[in-house]
């Protein structure tokens, strides 16, 4: 992940992780002495006036207004960040700001044409620069822009503002910009700085039947941002994005209250300064906010220790057509009826903007270490995963691979590090392929993160490479591990790279109980496969999985696709028919409709099955009392 | 690869087959010792988990599911588990292969001086093949082909051997076991062994299932079992079983395996070894027990000429394709896999529609043989003389007349879809007789006349002449109509929906073509166990037999009307010719349950009664078909009778009491007359 932020997985070998943790420890103790009477560190309070608008920046925070300043208006990330084949035709990471980055990949080419048919001679480049004029003029409602302006919020109808807004990152989406084609996109861009502001804005947009769809950080994989194309009303995109603050941190009840806005690494960063963390780190926690997680029910790769994000959240408080609805305080757990938040969490922006949540925090931990598992096949990697959820002494993190996502992670080694020690690589490879008979053809690798004071890692260590022994698993050493989390960073930015060649891809998820894993597993890609074949698909795709979180009661599985569509009149209609019938495949064997990615429009047509007619129809009267007037007018889930 | 449709209503015409290959003509040239040695390495299922038979009985009894049940059993019963698992041990032990290629060498040897000897050649779609090495290379394959006699899984197993292809586990019925030494030979060769009945025995469902599945799962072999569940006797397609096709359609339906390919083979003999022997059984002489020395007792069969065989290997179908768009597989998300469940109506009737396309596809690829017309103009011939049973009228019919019509059936067959081996380039009147020589025992010729060989039949029982009862030489003119009706039956499933059609139209009181519909309809609802009929599949099949009468412009079907063209008489009187013999069957069969049947009538009781009924008709020549004597017809009526309500059984009386709807039976039998008009609620609208 970014070098900037800290949270992450990408600092240097678990003694550089030492350093930095005996440090913030240092930080932790700091505030400890300090004679604050009880432990409340307040650090903002008051909304953020008019006058500062360039704090959020000032203060180290990552995304601006203008998001198009340092962010891609087309593609994933960092506008400085991005895959290439250079001139040699070796596969180059740009920028600064990865591990990654500056690197060679010289095995990427190889691998890149192998297994897509794919040549670095046949180019689809995008569009240099967004058009303005390919851009629908706005849609305003003059009423409610002038009462607006009296508000003084922030706001913009600027094309590009408007543009960067339309979309989260669905291959259709990013396709369609890549092509400079824009459909529905929103009449304005509104940006509050604090709850009030949201507030007003609502309340204005009630009274002038304006629609309003909230936007956090932008990374939605669900069509959740896309404008329905029936909306005819003026569609204002608020963008929660200044709303970034750390209001307070609660250290006796190891809580913070948080403003929504705030992207997930400017959160751990800045939680780290005090010594503490949330834990959440999603894949997309560079750019995604908090307000995005409550509302799609997001999950982070460390949830075994910290929890997923309804584990994390204590109170939450959203503003509705209806008015603010939240809890009256932060007990811990409640018997109140059905709780509240669970109206909130998952709601993807269809009834109200939230706008802070109050978030259980942790120290820092003290030593952090990475790990790997090498397994002869996928069944016994299942059977370990299966195991070490039995026994629940899951790590922070545990992740397997299958082995084409191994082979992946091979090609993708660079070629001079000092982490990536290729020769003493090279010669565990042999290891495991020579010696212990491995198939290199079926081996599948898991990657391991441990977390807590070192003594006690160490010892969970070596329980969960005592179970991985039962189960064939040798031990594949740190820098395995660590690469294997390093990719699901710079993993987006590669869709990108496939773009520009004719290839295109996707990653999709679902939770699944433990004796359906290894079913779901071969029949979804075999699906995949075929239903490529059957589009015309002229080379096999890849088709490629993970088992990326362990619960008592079953797994979360990621599935990655991709394809080259040389020869496809229309590859992204031969792409969604592939992702349905994908998704279809999933459910028949006992999948669910997501995980954690949630349902957006892309996964609307299957809610109703999902949880059933009253269900279906109880969502809808909390959405008829709470936005009569569909002022929220998204139009996703339901 | 696997084919979508598993039968297609196009025109029957364009249907593409493949070419056959002898494979007999290489082992007459070459040594069977050799071919028995060979080397053997067939393409395996690319997910094959490696395991042997004792491997395999391990994995089936430390199973979730049978688990399960043993718990459940204990549970239930107070039985201790160990002793519920020792039975279910033996149970495996009882049912379990023990397939060797040793045996199967053994097989390859002998049985290719066994075909040599019987068969002229054994012809093979070799595309066919093909197609099946590859789908089973990529999914588990269940091997389904038609039944018609014992040969049927030694010949596969055979054929399989020959071309390298995966050797089959074979679910065989007890029945073999009987035949110690055989039994043990076939246990050998792959076949294991369910018992024929197992009702309410949870422990042997479960054992049974699960080996099957665990065979599937991990791609052990093929797995071949018969849809139709036995021989049948009269080769008409025999209404499938489904306990077997549920067990192996279930892996796929819980997601356990991405496809499961079953290959519908479709095997046609020219001549049935056990040709008479099926006639007597039909007709009331006991089956013979499946003994060692009856089957090697048949020394008179090696000595004659059975022809040849053809076995047609089908388009593998893929269930998940069949299973497309037709269930939901989410219903199996709710309770944990290995607990056994009833199959839900919706998964119910999914394998029966999809076991009814199977078989059809098995009845399309089936080989006729010129014979197969002959026997069916010569029969109708037949009771057409019977009806005009003037003595003084010569019998049979003139060779050449013969040879006319059966150029115009075989046109006709042709045009309906048929896979008739006609040899064009023959001489018809060659074709002609060299069809009757090779049937010597059914047809005579006689002064340039050919009828069926009735009467040396009769003479034939072997007592002087006197002392033969008339019921005893009925009999055994019975004996050779059944044979002859057995042949003419592999030719009914081309002619049935233009049979159903005409017949309704005849039996339909105007032209309308409601009316006719209507009439249709009932026909095909009565029918429905006596033909392969896919349920639920009535508006098409009226449509693909009003398409074909077109066609052949026998009929003119317009908006309303349903008329027969001046040419198409021909074609219509003979296709209600065909069907007549079930007419009259079904009415005779109603008429006896209104007038003779008593109160203490039972299933046991029926066949017989209704057999002593039916003689005294043909005796007095009320009847003129001496086939409706075939219990699998009577068996038939009954079953149609049963499921329409108009019998019952009545629970608490003597087991399988009968209790009979007299009006119902007599207004189906009055409607199947077409005395009476069909009613409407009976049939949906066109
Ligand atoms: C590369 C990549 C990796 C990812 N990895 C993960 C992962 O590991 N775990 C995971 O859970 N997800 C992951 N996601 C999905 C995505 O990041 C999550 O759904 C995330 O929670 C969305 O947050 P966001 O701030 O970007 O929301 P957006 O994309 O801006 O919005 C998502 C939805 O939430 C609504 N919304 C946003 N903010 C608010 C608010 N304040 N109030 C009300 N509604 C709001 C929007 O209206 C929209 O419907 C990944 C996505 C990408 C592209």
């Amino acid at each position: 992940m970014a070098s900037n932020s800290s949270g992450g997985g990408g600092e240097g070998g678990s003694s550089d992780r030492q350093r930095i943790a005996q440090q913030r420890l240092r930080i932790i103790a700091g505030h400890l002495q300090r004679p604050a009477d009880d432990g409340l560190i307040v650090l903002a309070a008051e909304c953020k006036g008019q006058n500062n608008k360039t704090e959020a920046s000032s203060e180290g925070r990552t995304v601006p207004r203008r998001r198009q300043e340092i962010m891609k208006w087309n593609g994933w990330g960092y506008s400085d960040s991005k895959f290439l084949f250079n001139k040699k035709g070796q596969a180059e990471f740009t920028g600064k700001r990865y591990r990654l980055s500056g690197m060679i990949m010289p095995a990427l080419k190889d691998w890149f044409e192998g297994t897509f048919g794919a040549s670095l001679q046949h180019k689809t480049p995008a569009t240099p620069v967004l058009t303005s004029s390919a851009v629908q003029p706005p849609t305003l409602n003059e009423a409610f822009v002038e009462e607006l302006k009296s508000t003084g919020i922030s706001f913009s109808h600027n094309a590009e503002d408007r543009v960067f807004r339309a979309h989260g990152h669905c291959l259709h989406e990013i396709f369609a910009l890549r092509e400079g084609k824009f459909g529905r996109v929103p009449d304005m861009v509104v940006w509050p700085n604090c709850h009030n502001d949201v507030v007003k804005i609502v309340e204005l947009a009630c009274k002038h039947n304006v629609c309003l769809m909230p936007y956090g950080g932008g990374t939605s994989v669900s069509s959740a941002l896309e404008c329905p194309p029936e909306e005819t009303r003026s569609i204002v995109s608020l963008d929660t994005s200044q709303m970034n603050r750390i209001l307070w941190i609660d250290e006796k009840n190891l809580t913070a209250h948080v403003e929504a806005g705030i992207v997930g690494q400017d959160l751990e960063r800045l939680l780290n300064e005090s010594g503490y963390c949330t834990g959440h780190e999603p894949d997309s926690m560079e750019f995604s906010s908090l307000g995005g997680w409550v509302a799609t029910r997001a999950s982070g790769m460390k949830k075994n220790i910290y929890g997923n994000i309804e584990d994390l959240v204590v109170h939450i408080k959203m503003v509705t057509p209806r008015g603010v609805i939240e809890k009256s305080c932060q007990g811990p757990r409640m018997s109140t009826g059905p709780d509240i938040h669970h109206f909130i969490m998952g709601s993807e922006g269809t009834l109200g903007v939230v706008t802070e949540v109050t978030m259980k925090i942790r120290p820092v931990p003290e030593y952090q270490k990475y790990g790997s598992v090498v397994f002869p096949n996928f069944e016994q990697g299942v059977a370990c995963l299966r195991e070490v959820a039995k026994q629940r002494c899951a790590p922070a993190s545990i992740r397997l691979m299958d082995n084409e996502q191994f082979k992946f992670g091979h090609a993708l080694k660079p070629q001079v590090s000092s982490i990536f020690t290729s020769f003493l690589e090279g010669l565990k490879k042999l290891y495991i392929t020579k010696f212990k008979g491995f198939d290199p053809n079926r081996l599948c690798v898991a990657t391991l993160l441990f977390e807590g004071d070192r003594e006690k890692v160490l010892q969970h260590e070596k329980q969960v490479y005592d179970i991985a022994a039962k189960f064939g698993g040798l031990a594949a050493g740190e820098d395995n591990g660590q690469r294997g989390y390093m990719l699901t960073f710079v993993i987006a930015y590669l869709r990108d790279l496939g773009m520009d060649y004719y290839v295109i891809g996707e990653s999709f998820e679902t939770s699944v109980p433990w004796d359906r894993v290894l079913d779901i597993c071969r029949n979804v890609k075999a699906r995949i496969v075929r239903e490529c074949k059957d589009k015309g698909v002229q080379f096999p795709p890849l088709s490629t999985c993970r088992v990326t979180q362990t619960y008592d009661a079953g797994a979360c599985v990621y599935f990655y696709f991709a394809f080259n569509y040389r020869g496809l009149s229309d590859p992204v209609h031969a792409y969604e028919q592939v992702e349905h019938a994908a998704r279809e495949e999933i459910l028949a064997n006992g999948g669910s409709l997501s995980h954690h990615h949630g349902v957006g429009k892309l996964r609307k047509e299957w809610m109703r099955e999902t949880v059933s007619n009253v269900g279906m129809g109880m969502l809808k009267s909390v959405k008829e009392y709470v936005d009569p007037q569909n002022i929220f007018g998204n139009r996703n889930l339901l | 690869m696997a084919s979508k449709a598993v039968y297609t209503h196009r025109d029957p015409m364009l249907k593409k087959r493949d070419d056959f290959e002898d494979i007999l003509e290489e082992r007459r040239s070459s040594s069977d010792l050799r071919y028995a040695l060979k080397c053997y390495t067939p393409v395996l299922y690319k997910g094959l988990t490696p395991c042997n038979a004792s491997l395999l009985k391990g994995m089936v009894l430390q199973s979730d599911q049978l688990h399960y049940v043993i718990s459940q059993m204990s549970k239930g019963t107070g039985r201790a588990t160990d002793d519920i698992q020792e039975e279910a041990m033996a149970i495996l032990d009882e049912m379990a292969h023990s397939l060797q290629l040793s045996t199967i060498r053994f097989f390859a040897f002998t049985l290719s001086k066994v075909f040599k000897t019987l068969f002229r050649s054994i012809c093979v779609n070799e595309e066919g093949i093909q197609r099946l090495q590859q789908a089973i290379h990529e999914h588990p394959v269940v091997l389904l082909p038609s039944h018609r006699s014992y040969m049927d899984f030694l010949l596969m197993s055979y054929l399989l051997y020959t071309y390298d292809l995966a050797l089959p586990v074979i679910a065989a019925g007890m029945d073999f076991m009987g035949m110690k030494f055989v039994g043990e030979m076939l246990r050998m060769s792959g076949a294991f062994f369910i018992r024929r009945s197992f009702g309410g025995d949870k422990l042997y469902w479960a054992v049974f299932s699960e080996y099957v599945k665990t065979m599937l799962k991990i791609g052990f072999a093929p797995v071949e079992f018969f849809l139709e569940g036995t021989r049948s006797r009269t080769s008409k397609s025999l209404t499938p079983k489904l306990g077997l096709l549920n067990i192996v359609m279930d892996p796929f339906l819980k997601g356990e395996v991405f496809d499961v390919n079953l290959v519908p083979i479709s095997i046609s003999y020219e001549r049935i070894l056990e040709e008479s022997l099926y006639a007597r059984e039909l007709l009331g002489v006991p089956k013979p027990k499946e003994s060692t020395s009856g089957l090697f007792k048949a020394r008179k069969v090696l000595s004659e000429d059975y022809g040849s065989i053809h076995v047609y290997f089908g388009q593998p179908v893929s269930v998940r394709s069949l299973a497309q768009g037709k269930v939901n597989r989410c219903q199996f998300s709710l309770v944990p896999r290995h607990i056994p469940k009833r199959p839900s109506e919706e998964i119910h009737s999914f394998v029966n529609d999809s076991a009814y396309k199977l078989v059809r596809a098995q009845e399309e690829n089936m080989v006729l043989k010129p014979w197969v017309l002959l026997v069916s103009l010569l029969l109708q011939n037949h009771h057409q003389n019977q009806g005009s049973a003037d003595a003084g009228q010569r019998k049979g019919v003139a060779l050449d007349e013969l040879t006319a019509q059966a150029l115009w059936l075989r046109d006709l067959s042709r045009e309906y879809g048929a896979f008739l081996h006609w040899p064009d380039h023959t001489p018809p009147s060659e074709v002609v007789s060299s069809s009757l020589s090779l049937h010597q025992g059914l047809v005579r010729i006689c002064e340039g006349r050919v009828h069926l060989a009735v009467e040396q039949a009769a003479a034939g029982v072997g007592q002087p002449q006197g002392t033969v009862t008339p019921e005893e030489e009925l009999l055994s003119q019975a004996v050779v109509i059944l044979s002859c009706v057995s042949y003419r039956n592999q030719a009914l499933h081309v002619f049935l929906r233009p049979a159903l059609l005409a017949s309704a139209i005849h039996t339909a009181s105007s032209n309308n073509k409601q009316e006719v519909f209507n009439s249709f309809s009932f026909l095909r609802n009565m029918f429905s166990n006596e033909f392969i009929l896919c349920p639920g599949a009535t508006v098409q099949d009226f449509e693909e037999a009003c398409y074909l009468l077109m066609k052949t412009g026998a009929l003119q079907v317009t908006q309303q009307e349903v008329l027969v063209t001046e040419s198409g008489h021909r074609t219509v009187a003979f296709l209600t010719n065909m069907l007549d013999p079930f007419l009259q069957g079904y009415q005779v069969v109603c008429r006896f349950l209104c007038e003779e049947a008593t109160d203490s009538l039972t299933e046991k009781l029926f066949i017989p009664a209704v057999r002593k009924f039916i003689i005294k008709l043909l005796l007095e020549g009320r009847l003129r078909y001496a086939e409706v004597l075939s219990s699998d017809l009577q068996k038939n009526v009954l079953a149609a009778l049963l499921r329409l309500g108009a019998v019952q059984k009545v629970k608490g009386a003597a087991p399988g009491t009968l209790k009979i709807n007299t009006v119902m039976v007599n207004s189906l039998e009055d409607t199947l007359g077409g005395k009476l008009p069909t009613q409407k609620t009976v049939s949906a609208r066109l």
